[in-house]
């Protein structure tokens, strides 16, 4: 019989993290920004079916980055909880904090029971009143739980993105400039053109469009309007 | 394990909040509920308010569906303000005949389904998959159905591949059958229908279309006791929602204060009696 190596908890923990992240450094980035318009999510993806951002619930919405098939199945598993719960209690039921704790859990039992960590980093908005009232919970491969202000930045070139957006920042900013500015952030030291996937969670969509669900995706001609005359976007 | 695992993945893997509530919350759904002594036939069933008349109908474009504000609950009045009417999606009505409850239920169910396979898969149902979710919904509610707590819905949309208005009726066992033209369930449908009959004609605009429903129901509601008509005391109007290319739009209360006060008029100088 093979004696097992003796390895410390804390080596062990380290050495899962180190792993997560790597997986999650390879990922493109997405921004999420907060502003005058409601929260404008844009992230860097080549295909235009497999989604990095998608719809939750009436005023939530779910942005990741890592692997495909491990925070797609995160995103199905938070549409069947926010619809259970809106369906057996009310609509009004279902919160962005909820719906973060539960991916903390969940990612948490994976991060340290199963074989592998799940190499995401996901964003939960939730669209408020205003700027003041919106949340944005980024939640890590290991569970633990942030709530950031304003935006949120993830992925491969976060740190340099992020500079961008903080230094283009502002409260008052519309959905056009809030995705002008992050598509300019990613777009920044970048010899090619890079292809987005945009969507939008209006603050005022019962008002503007009679529909109490907030999410709705920018197609590639409405986007290509609104970054025209920035970077140059190929779609 | 790990087989275990996968396999417990593709099982949860569903589109259907339906299959999702059956699979794991049970309890919640409206069709899976039975009533004590099921089986006994001779149980009469309790007394629950019922809602009647809906009509439908198409016109270029689109299709109309509209349903009376009555609840009744053996001969009396449960409800004056009820909606039988409900939007299922963006593109799709269904209005309920029948025990107001599980018809209100099936309703709230089949709009989480609709929107559940949307955000799952990204795409919105064919017009002819949400006629089905919804034909099995009513197959799932016939153990009730059979003890008497029957909901037999209509369900309208307009079908994005074709550019065209449908509608879809269903029978107690969840059988679908596509209707042309205009279709009515409920106790007030006989007169309803006769109505149609006479006042529907193709190439109808929008605007007269409604008008033709609000008079249908009128009509109903003249002969059968358990259709209300429109309550100008109350203010209360028939719950009407057209769907068109551009989607659903409920008909604003004033359109159909203003339309019901023509019918009435005019039914007023013309003093028929039958």
């Amino acid at each position: 019989m093979t004696q097992q190596f003796y390895v410390s908890p804390e080596q062990l923990m380290k050495d899962r993290a180190d792993f997560a992240r790597k997986g999650i450094a390879r990922g493109r980035t997405v921004v999420v920004v907060s502003c005058r318009d409601g929260i404008a999510l844009v992230a860097e993806n080549p295909s235009a079916s497999l989604h990095k951002i998608g719809e939750i619930y009436d005023k939530i919405a779910f942005a990741a980055v890592g692997k495909y098939n491990e925070f797609e199945s995160l995103r199905q598993a938070g549409v069947r909880y926010a619809d259970v719960r809106g369906y057996s209690y009310d609509r009004e039921d279902v919160t962005g904090r909820g719906l973060a704790s539960v991916y903390a859990q969940s990612l948490g039992a994976v991060f340290t029971a199963e074989q592998k960590p799940f190499e995401v980093e996901l964003t939960v908005a939730e669209v408020g009143h205003d700027v003041e009232s919106d949340h944005l919970f980024r939640l890590t491969f290991d569970g633990s739980i942030a709530d950031e202000r304003r935006f949120v930045v993830m992925g491969g070139n976060a740190e340099r993105v992020a500079e961008t957006v903080v230094n283009g920042w502002t409260s008052v900013a519309s959905f056009e400039e809030a995705i002008r500015l992050a598509a300019g952030a990613l777009q920044e030291e970048r010899a090619e053109p890079v292809t987005l996937e945009v969507a939008v969670l209006d603050r005022d969509s019962e008002t503007a469009r009679g529909s109490r669900r907030a999410f709705r995706r920018i197609g590639p001609d409405e986007l290509a309007a609104l970054v025209d005359g920035t970077a140059r976007q190929a779609g | 394990m790990n087989d275990f695992l996968a396999e417990r993945v593709v099982s949860a893997a569903t589109s259907s909040f339906t299959e999702h509530l059956a699979a794991t919350r049970p309890d919640l759904l409206p069709i899976n509920r039975s009533l004590p002594l099921a089986g006994v036939s001779a149980v009469a069933p309790p007394a629950a308010p019922h809602g009647t008349t809906i009509v439908a109908m198409t016109f270029p474009g689109g299709v109309l569906m509209a349903g009376d504000r009555r609840a009744t609950m053996g001969n009396v009045i449960a409800s004056r303000h009820i909606e039988k009417v409900f939007p299922a999606d963006r593109f799709s009505v269904l209005g309920i005949a029948g025990t107001a409850g599980i018809a209100i239920d099936i309703a709230r169910l089949f709009q989480v389904e609709l929107e559940h396979y949307e955000k799952i898969e990204g795409t919105l149902l064919s017009l002819e998959g949400k006629a089905t979710r919804l034909g099995a919904m009513v197959r799932g509610n016939l153990p009730m159905a059979l003890q008497g707590l029957a909901a037999i819905p209509l369900f309208a949309g307009f079908d994005i591949e074709t550019g065209v208005g449908r509608l879809f009726s269903y029978d107690v066992t969840g059988g679908r059958y596509e209707e042309l033209e205009h279709h009515s369930v409920g106790s007030g449908s006989v007169f309803a229908r006769g109505a149609l009959k006479k006042l529907w004609r193709a190439g109808l605009a929008e605007d007269d279309a409604v008008r033709v429903a609000v008079e249908a129901l009128y009509d109903a509601a003249d002969d059968d006791s358990a259709t209300g008509g429109p309550d100008p005391v109350r203010q209360l109007w028939p719950v009407v929602y057209t769907v068109t290319r551009l989607g659903g739009r409920r008909v604003a209360d004033r359109e159909l204060a203003t339309i019901a006060g023509d019918i009435i008029a005019e039914r007023s100088i013309a003093r028929r009696e039958a």
